[in-house]
């Protein structure tokens, strides 16, 4: 007697990892080297300028209250870890160590406040890359 | 640097919380007016929280 036996074990659906499309890979250098740019390269117009002046802006008003700029390899760890943060901030932050800006030591309060808005302009770019990311792979609308 | 902006610490973490508000909300959330929501939100609750803190370091020193 054959098998009529037809039942087959499905494998599960494989999550499928999205393509590096050209646009979702200029969305992430546009993004980090100007803050706002991954979003405007794909006409987010409003999105992309919302961006750029709140980083920017939290940049510039570091620098003005003489926030540090980390360098790397300093030895310390939690430089390394600020570092890390600047170093988010792309266009701001080489242009910054080019012009020596923010090659200051923390001296008064308002100078670490600075410090922190430099460091954080970087962790928030990093948000908006990726978010630009997403939109130029379809995952956000 | 010879500029020096001084900022008060409630008037800093007012204008941390405004910008960083603003990039939450565009990059948390999907459509436009869950966008302004969001940022709101956040906006508040940073307040809300750095006024809270406030007040509790000053009676916590006393």
């Amino acid at each position: 007697m054959a098998n009529t036996d037809t039942t087959t074990t499905e494998t599960p659906a494989r999550p499928t990892t999205p393509p590096l499309t050209v646009m979702a890979a200029l969305a992430i250098a546009f993004g980090w080297l100007i803050p706002g740019a991954g979003h405007l390269a794909q006409k987010k117009w409003i999105r992309g300028l919302l961006l750029m002046v709140s980083v920017c802006s939290m940049f510039a008003l570091g620098l003005a209250m003489n926030g540090k700029v980390y360098k790397p390899n300093t030895g310390d760890l939690l430089d390394m870890l600020g570092f890390v943060g600047d170093v988010g901030a792309g266009g701001l932050y080489i242009l910054s160590r080019l012009m020596e800006w923010g090659d200051v030591a923390i001296a008064a309060a308002t100078s670490d406040y600075g410090t922190k808005f430099i460091v954080v302009a970087g962790l928030l770019n990093v948000i908006s890359v990726v978010d630009a990311y997403h939109i130029a792979i379809g995952k956000k609308p | 640097m010879i500029l020096a902006l001084q900022l008060s610490h409630f008037s800093a973490a007012v204008t941390f919380s405004l910008f960083s508000s603003i990039v939450f909300g565009i990059c948390f959330r999907g459509n436009p007016r869950d966008m302004v929501r969001y940022g709101a939100y956040c906006f508040s609750v940073f307040v809300v929280g750095m006024l809270v803190a406030g007040w509790a370091m000053r009676f916590l020193h006393r």
